[in-house]
């Protein structure tokens, strides 16, 4: 199939996604679910990730900024914008891509090659709304939350590191992260997390939703549907960046 | 009744299925048979409207289901019961859930009187309330189809359409549902499409008989018909088991 043919399909399956679902009681109640699978599963390893990376990169900026003619203020204030401006809505959303992304396509996929989306529509159920249309919902609503959670973990992370190898020390590093506070990083965080959210989702279920075979194809989705979310979420970084930090 | 009226279908110039006229009857196990490859499956696939057809039309109790839109096909859908190859149970939800899942969508009935009719579909299929709260990994091959069969009623709907419902069973177990199957098209009056290669599903409890070879129909009629039909491939495809073999010099003999 060429990219077009896909781009078309990926499209009308967003289309039905969004159709008026059956019944809103119930397609609420699989949002609530899927906020607790994609947002509360997803914590500990964002967790681990932002405190170590926090911690590593004032690390690293306490040995690249070693020279006395740089201002006490730089390794806390630099780390603080890298774990708000990358790391957090990025680099996790990479991870969340391998996590969350071929969680999805591996489910949607065993679901298709099992028959169970064609009982689906059997029954008169518009499986896409059904399935898919939560799934995006719960992450539009918490994927921002866990960019928020991994930034002050990422500035706890580089705490940590301040307090037990003293590389910088812990008055500096407190100062560094409340110094020349920009809040519209925040808004630019968030804004860059709510559309890899939707990448995340919408390219992992469209994989899902083509599998066809069996237990090979369904892994080799789960494959695709990480390394093109992985792909058009650093394609978009580069484009909103562009857009809302330097346009 | 289901009137299938001249419908062709196929897969990248490759014809499938050709030209089939049939009328399924209500209240009556109308058996689809065939070897494989012979595009049973198929067919089942665009009577139900997972597979568009190139031609022809379907009509349920009149209505022209293949030339309907999404949101009207849907409506009919909801009339619909279906037991899948797999039985297509859906693995998150236990085996109480799964049959209570359509009456959650299409239902306006509280949440006790949708478990109430749950309940009562499972009994129906002789399932134990002990498995009730089991997910599908958990049960039988047996236990799946038949909590599949409870899903599909549990609508009452006025279609059943049954893909190879024996496919990996025993034999006893292969007749339990089998009879099952009998039973509600009798008990619920419907139109029941039983997709089989099983020679004995057909002679246990088939009322008409469609024998598809190679895309087309070759062959219709009861199960004391097609022990006796001279169609050279329905012969070999009836007599094709020692036992059968059997059977047959021992109606010559009569």
């Amino acid at each position: 199939m060429s990219i077009f043919s896909h781009l078309g399909k990926y499209y009308i399956l967003m289309i039905q996604a969004f159709a008026k679902p059956d019944k809103l009681k119930v397609v609420w109640k699989r949002v609530i679910d899927e906020m607790e699978a994609i947002g509360v599963g997803s914590i500990p390893i964002v967790a681990i990730l932002s405190i170590f990376m926090g911690a590593v990169t004032l690390l690293q900026m306490a040995y690249n900024f070693s020279s006395p003619l740089v201002p006490p203020y730089t390794e806390g204030l630099a780390t603080r914008d890298t774990m708000i401006l990358e790391f957090a809505p990025t680099i996790i959303s990479l991870i969340l891509a391998g996590k969350v992304g071929s969680s999805i396509a591996g489910n949607l996929g065993t679901m298709k090659v099992t028959e169970q989306i064609d009982a689906l529509e059997i029954m008169g159920v518009n499986p896409q709304s059904y399935l898919i249309m939560p799934k995006m919902v719960a992450a539009l609503f918490v994927f921002p939350f866990i960019v928020v959670v991994s930034i002050f973990l990422g500035t706890l992370g580089g705490y940590l590191a301040s307090v037990l190898t003293g590389v910088v020390s812990v008055e500096k590093y407190v100062y560094g992260i409340r110094y020349d506070f920009e809040p519209y990083y925040i808004t630019y965080a968030l804004v860059k997390s709510e559309f890899f959210a939707l990448i995340i989702t919408s390219v992992s279920s469209y994989q899902g939703f083509i599998t066809s075979g069996g237990a090979k194809e369904v892994g080799d989705s789960g494959t695709r549907a990480v390394v093109y979310s992985c792909i058009i979420i650093l394609l978009f970084d580069l484009i909103l960046t562009q857009l809302l930090l330097t346009a | 009744m289901i009137e299938i009226q001249g419908i062709s279908k196929s897969f990248e110039n490759k014809d499938v299925l050709t030209n089939i006229d049939l009328n399924l009857e209500r209240g009556k196990v109308n058996m689809i048979i065939g070897k494989s490859g012979a595009g049973k499956s198929v067919l089942l696939k665009c009577l139900v409207g997972l597979f568009d057809i190139d031609s022809g039309h379907i009509l349920y109790d009149g209505r022209p289901f293949s030339d309907m839109g999404y949101q009207k096909k849907k409506e009919i859908r909801k009339e619909v019961g279906m037991l899948f190859q797999g039985s297509a149970l859906f693995d998150s939800k236990t085996v109480l859930e799964n049959v209570m899942f359509p009456l959650t969508i299409f239902s306006e009935k509280s949440q006790e009187e949708i478990k109430e009719r749950a309940l009562f579909c499972l009994k129906r299929v002789k399932i134990e309330e002990q498995a009730n709260n089991l997910f599908p990994a958990e049960i039988s091959g047996g236990m799946k189809k038949r909590v599949a069969i409870a899903r599909a009623i549990a609508l009452q709907p006025r279609y059943l359409f049954c893909d190879e419902p024996n496919s990996g069973l025993d034999p006893q177990t292969s007749i339990v549902i089998d009879n099952l199957i009998k039973e509600i098209t009798l008990e619920f009056d419907i139109t029941t499409v039983v997709i089989s290669h099983d020679m004995n599903s057909v002679m246990e409890i088939s009322d008409f008989i469609s024998f598809i070879h190679q895309g087309q129909k070759w062959w219709e009629g009861s199960r004391d018909d097609i022990l006796n039909s001279d169609n050279q491939e329905v012969v070999d495809f009836v007599y094709a088991s020692n036992f059968m073999k059997a059977v047959r010099e021992n109606l010559k003999k009569r």
